[in-house]
């Protein structure tokens, strides 16, 4: 049974269909990257499946149990933590209180705590008394990916983690994603920088204007199909 | 001369701290979740009869009217904002105000019909009358300053709440952005019924020293309101400090404006607060930004 799947998946922002029968799956253990152009889904995507935007309950499944369209606070408690677009940082915190505020409401039963995430990214033990919008903006992006990672969560959606990064601090942070990876985390990756995207992971899924133009494993598909069904004709 | 101005500014600073309680509340709920609530000098009325009642009716002693009446608000506070208010709080701030200020004229005339328009009162024994002397002829008394003494209590603990615990970074967070919270597990509707819940019980502690001081009776929610709405634009939007402070310069304006002439007493008040806008429209200590 896969850890995740969506079946037949649609979306919608009031009147407007952002996503139109979205299947994939996803494995225990599986990087699965989601690749797109600028408004193909992918966001939308991520936000659907932990619960921000609504969806039908079959919709999507966690370990095969229904979880479409429940409250995202719900959802969270499951075990599919969000690194959001943009980082989404609490201004009023400080970085250890935004470490922390990621396990307040689910601990896990896992590696990850306050400790073992200063040692993955050690800057941030230096700053865990500043605001944490006072950082850089690299650093800013390990703080939210600690905060996910505070509830040791099974799943792991990273929305745009690059996103205005300068390349060497783009390296660090996916430096980051085999610590990750070994202690059981599966993660969902969206990205538009596609090499970084399909360097780490297992799976990839390609969407334009909200469906899927292709998937499969990133050795196995040509430049030519990806450029294809990423731009389209 | 000398003596009595020390003695203006003191009674002054000493009803700064009823302010600063009628203001905590109202400051809280800002602070949290940008609501307005323009039912809080009536919640805070309904909380002086919810202890006149025990006192009165089951014959509790005062101390434990009031810790029960603080359960029983607690309880009121959460229900309200659970199952009502929740409803209405969205990037509309007109709904919240309007269902407020609704609840406002509810439990005013609530109040009416069960206890008529009579003038009422809490008793506390020799405590209400009893005064400490400062020497040169100067005097306090021990009602006003342990208003001060637990205004000053009640934001310690609202801090400690706010900056030393887990609930407490909830409420910043979802102070700072509802819909990444939800990302952390955070269910906004319980964590903002629980911080109405701790604001009523801050209501209860005004309206027991509220009730100890003054005569209290069902019309008069509204107009507490105003000086807790005062007190916590002079201090500052988002700073539970402030809000005392607000209350204080509140306070000594209308002692001020009372040793002039009674009739100046609450027009000093407004008048400080004006000034206050003219001068910082943003209040001393603001913390929020928007």
């Amino acid at each position: 049974m896969p850890l995740l799947e969506t079946r037949d998946l649609s979306a919608f922002y009031g009147d407007f269909q952002a996503l139109f029968g979205v299947s994939m799956a996803l494995d225990a253990g599986d990087t699965v990257a989601v690749i797109g152009a600028n408004g193909a889904g992918k966001s939308t995507l991520l936000k659907t499946i932990c619960g921000l935007v609504p969806a039908a309950p079959d919709a999507i499944l966690l370990d095969g149990r229904p979880i479409g369209g429940k409250r995202a606070a719900d959802i969270m408690q499951l075990g599919i933590a969000m690194t959001p677009e943009g980082r989404k940082l609490f201004p009023s915190l400080s970085v250890e209180e935004n470490l922390l505020i990621g396990g307040d409401r689910r601990k896990g039963s896992g590696y990850w705590c306050l400790s073992t995430i200063y040692r993955l990214f050690p800057v941030l033990a230096e700053r865990r008394t500043a605001p944490a919008t006072a950082l850089s903006g690299g650093q800013q992006q390990m703080v939210a990916i600690g905060r996910a990672l505070m509830s040791n969560p099974k799943l792991l959606l990273c929305d745009e983690i690059s996103l205005g990064l300068a390349p060497v601090v783009i390296k660090d942070i996916y430096a980051a994603l085999p610590a990750i990876r070994e202690q059981g985390t599966s993660v969902v990756i969206v990205e538009q920088d596609i090499v970084q995207a399909l360097a780490v992971a297992n799976k990839v899924y390609c969407l334009q204007e909200g469906r899927v133009t292709l998937q499969g494993a990133p050795a196995e598909l040509s430049r030519e199909a990806i450029h294809e069904a990423y731009f389209g004709h | 001369m000398m003596i009595s101005a020390l003695d203006i500014l003191v009674q002054g600073v000493l009803l700064g701290g009823l302010y600063g309680l009628f203001a905590a509340g109202l400051s809280l709920i800002f602070g949290v979740m940008r609501l307005v609530n323009l039912a809080h000098g009536d919640l805070i009325v309904l909380a002086a009869f919810a202890i006149l009642v025990l006192v009165n009716w089951l014959g509790l002693p005062l101390p434990l009217a009031f810790v029960v009446a603080a359960l029983a608000m607690f309880a009121v506070g959460y229900a309200l904002q659970y199952l009502v208010l929740n409803r209405t709080i969205g990037r509309d701030i007109l709904p919240p105000l309007l269902l407020t200020f609704g609840l406002s004229i509810f439990i005013q005339n609530g109040l009416l019909e069960a206890f008529t328009a009579d003038s009422r009162r809490l008793t506390a024994g020799d405590f209400e009358t009893a005064s400490i002397a400062l020497g040169g002829g100067l005097a306090v008394g021990l009602v006003p300053l342990a208003t001060l003494l637990t205004a000053v209590a009640v934001i310690v603990a609202l801090n400690q709440i706010f900056y030393r615990t887990a609930m407490g970074r909830a409420f910043r967070a979802v102070s700072d952005d509802p819909v990444t919270a939800q990302l952390m597990g955070i269910d906004n509707r319980k964590l903002f019924a629980l911080a109405m819940g701790i604001a009523m019980v801050v209501a209860t502690i005004a309206a027991l020293f509220l009730g100890v001081r003054a005569n209290f009776d069902p019309s008069i929610g509204p107009a507490r309101l105003i000086f807790a709405f005062e007190a916590v634009i002079i201090g500052g939007l988002g700073s539970l400090w402030g809000t005392l402070a607000g209350g204080i310069v509140l306070g000594v304006a209308q002692t001020v404006g009372a040793s002039i002439s009674p009739e100046w007493q609450l027009l000093a008040g407004h008048l400080a607060f004006l000034a206050v806008l003219l001068v910082k429209p943003r209040g001393f200590f603001p913390r929020a930004v928007d």
